[in-house]
């Protein structure tokens, strides 16, 4: 369309003048990074100067970066000045019922059991039923807002409580700390802002909120999540259902700040697009994801993987305050060509903390599968405990798993362990389970979903059926 | 009920079964005994469908060519294989297990599937047959269970399962004497007129709990000798030595009880 061709500051002016919001679908900046693009998303969104600094010094640091080449990754080169960085609240067409939808995407939503209504949102069609769910999600809002809990989008955040936003941003991944934190800094189109206050325990699971809510947030997305001192929260991210998305790049950074005796509970289930069996198409995930544990603090991270082309991702914790607690619990699989080179920091500086990590991957076909984790004991880390266990599931000869654990000791009386397995969906098993009447795919998903056990217990309870399921359907056809 | 003629089975250029012919009748307990190596184990899995052999003969179930299916198909046809070596399915609990395995049976055959609640019942029944506490519902397939406990498994999953033919592959293998009457009980109240059953063992221990109506002595992969449970006896005093005519160096040791 025309618009696309304009200049930048044309776009920008236009967008003063008829509104932000209305003229959304055809705000498209053409393709290309520099500080120019930096500074036309910040005004887009209308933000205050310190956040544009923010953003510019992200910028600058990004630039004299360099794409990092350490994970076991085969990353096809990306041109970010072929990528347009201001393309991201896209209006989806609304469709008139559900057969206006992908087959592909309708057979999954029946085979995950997601229920019609949410079939419906998640694919934007337009009935009844969202009418219902709208008023679903204002009820879900004022509950949250009789406890005093913020929950909104990160560009509302940064106008109505921008000293929470400028107090927390970058506070626990800085903008200089990676490549793709760096990029995500500079030019991040929304996300999500979550603040518990103190004392507060979430009346709700925020997963709940989500599901309704389907997002669009784009590829850059941003969350901060504050837990004031005694608070509790469990937020869920992502859903089981199929997503397609046709930016092939994603750099996420979610930050979550945990203060004293406070607990975050962060799930996250990625099933974005993997590619064909050929390994063409696929998104790119390179997540970056922290959190800050203060004393007597608790941060535990879940997350079940079974999307994109290739995912880079570490969800650490920083345990810093005495007897911080932090834990991660995975469930990565690769089938297809997808590759997956994922794990977790713990990072213990205060005394007496303890983490745990379990770990389960699950390589088909042509997928590779890397677990990679640090363990770090700080000098500071008297009697601190880390246990780590790490086990790899390989189905079929072409697919590849390993383990990578950095393990760094500055102090005498911690304690780290480490457990690692790699074993086969065995011959045996499998007729074990074909002798009592199962067919052959049926039982895989059986024994792979027994393997991953532990790490769906972790799971709110609905996403851990779901979770189940869309691991039986990620396995499809890779039985033999 | 089931008809094996000349049955024949080898590994790669070994062969285990070299011509078996057995006939069961509904409602009758074979039981099959016969030395290491003999191929009592290689005949229960060539009646179950393991993959790994080469097949020859011919088999029927009802009529039903049992050769051509495939494990989980001779499953719905009603055989339920007892195993000498339970396998462990670590993080899947043994009631969702159970549950899913009668449910695919049912779904074979185009009957309703049975819901959780229903089957609750079902399967305490079962446990109540082998003594079994009901922790034992909520702990995954085998993993961590004793010797014992996993044989008394099999026969909780044979109960629940109501096959038409039941291979019990040396089921007393391992067992005390109280497991082995528990075992016992729970397979003579499966016994009924619809229902066949072939009890392979080494032992004639297992024949004093399980009255068998018919032995047969297996040795070299034939059936060489058939009589009634007064043959089993026999062999207890005698020992199969009169049976095997040349060396048994020649049987193959490995891949026989596999």
């Amino acid at each position: 369309m025309s618009e696309t061709m304009r200049g930048i500051e044309e776009l920008t002016e236009a967008s003063y003048e008829f509104g932000f919001s209305t003229d959304l679908d055809t705000d498209v900046a053409p393709p290309g990074l520099n500080e120019d693009t930096v500074r036309l998303i910040s005004a887009k969104k209308d933000e205050p100067e310190w956040l544009l600094e923010w953003r510019l010094k992200a910028f600058a640091a990004w630039q004299e970066m360099e794409e990092p080449d350490w994970a076991k990754l085969n990353i096809a080169p990306i041109d970010y000045q072929a990528i347009s960085y201001w393309a991201a609240p896209k209006q989806k067409p609304v469709l008139e019922s559900m057969d206006d939808v992908d087959p592909d995407i309708r057979e999954m939503f029946d085979k995950l059991g997601i229920p019609l209504h949410e079939q419906k949102m998640l694919s934007n069609v337009a009935v009844d039923a969202i009418v219902d769910s709208v008023s679903v999600t204002t009820t879900f809002k004022e509950t949250l807002l009789e406890a005093g809990v913020i929950f909104c989008s990160f560009s509302e955040a940064v106008q109505d409580y921008p000293e929470l936003i400028k107090e927390h941003l970058g506070s626990v991944v800085p903008v200089r700390d990676n490549f793709f934190a760096a990029l995500n800094s500079a030019v991040f189109s929304d996300g999500s802002f979550c603040y518990i206050p103190k004392g507060v325990r979430c009346p709700m699971e925020l997963s709940t909120y989500f599901r309704i809510n389907s997002m669009n947030t784009g590829q850059f997305e941003r969350t901060l999540i504050v837990a004031e001192d005694d608070s509790h929260v469990s937020y869920l991210e992502g859903c089981t259902a199929p997503q397609r998305d046709e930016n092939q790049l994603h750099a996420a950074v979610v930050e979550l700040v945990a203060k004293d005796r406070a607990e975050i509970k962060y799930s996250t289930v990625q099933n974005w697009y993997p590619g064909d069996e050929n390994g063409i198409g696929g998104i790119y995930n390179f997540v970056t994801k922290r959190g800050r544990a203060h004393t007597d603090a608790k941060i535990s991270w879940t997350q079940v993987e079974t999307g994109s082309a290739i995912t880079w991702k570490y969800p650490s914790v920083i345990l810093q305050g005495d007897r911080s607690i932090g834990e991660f619990y995975s469930v990565a699989l690769t089938s297809k060509h997808q590759q997956a080179d994922t794990g977790t920091k713990m990072i213990h500086i205060g005394a007496d903390t303890t983490s745990t990590v379990i770990s389960k991957g699950i390589s088909a076909a042509k997928g590779q599968n890397t677990y990679r984790g640090l363990v770090k004991m700080m000098r500071s880390a008297e009697n601190a405990r880390n246990y780590t266990q790490c086990d790899s599931l390989l189905l079929g000869k072409t697919s590849g798993a390993h383990t990578v654990p950095y393990i760094e000791v500055k102090n005498p009386t911690a304690q780290v362990e480490h457990e690692a397995s790699t074993s086969t969906v065995g011959e045996d098993q499998l007729y074990y389970c074909r002798q009592r009447g199962m067919n052959e795919e049926d039982a895989m998903a059986m024994i792979v979903n027994g393997f991953c056990r532990e790490v769906f217990n972790e799971l709110p309870m609905e996403f851990a059926v779901e979770a189940q399921r869309l691991l039986s359907v990620s396995l499809e056809g890779s039985v033999g | 009920m089931l008809h094996v003629e000349k049955l024949t089975a080898s590994i790669g250029d070994t062969p285990i079964l070299k011509g078996l012919d057995l006939a069961v009748g509904a409602g009758e307990v074979h039981a099959i005994m016969g030395p290491n190596g003999s191929g009592k184990s290689t005949f229960a899995h060539a009646l179950a469908g393991r993959d790994g052999y080469e097949i020859g003969g011919t088999v029927t179930l009802d009529g039903a060519d049992l050769l051509e299916m495939e494990p989980e198909a001779r499953a719905a046809a009603g055989v339920f294989m007892g195993f000498q070596y339970p396998v462990e399915i670590p993080g899947v609990n043994n009631m969702y297990f159970l549950r899913t395995a009668v449910n695919s049976v049912r779904r074979t055959l185009g009957e309703d599937e049975i819901g959780a609640r229903d089957f609750l019942k079902v399967a305490e029944q079962a446990m109540e047959l082998v003594e079994m506490k009901k922790d034992f519902l909520y702990r995954s397939v085998n993993a961590g269970f004793s010797g014992g406990e996993k044989k008394r498994n099999e026969i909780l999953q044979m109960a629940v399962m109501q096959p038409r033919l039941a291979v019990l592959d040396e089921t007393d293998s391992g067992l005390d004497i109280d497991a082995l009457r528990v075992v016992a009980k729970g397979v003579n109240s499966l016994r009924g007129p619809e229902r066949s059953m072939i009890v392979i063992t080494h032992y004639q221990r297992l024949l004093d709990y399980i009255k068998p109506d018919f032995v047969h002595v297996l040795v070299e992969g034939k059936i060489v000798e058939s009589g009634d449970h007064t043959l089993a006896l026999h062999l207890e005093e005698n020992g199969y030595a009169g049976f095997v005519n040349h060396d048994l160096d020649d049987a193959p040791l490995s891949g026989a009880s596999a």
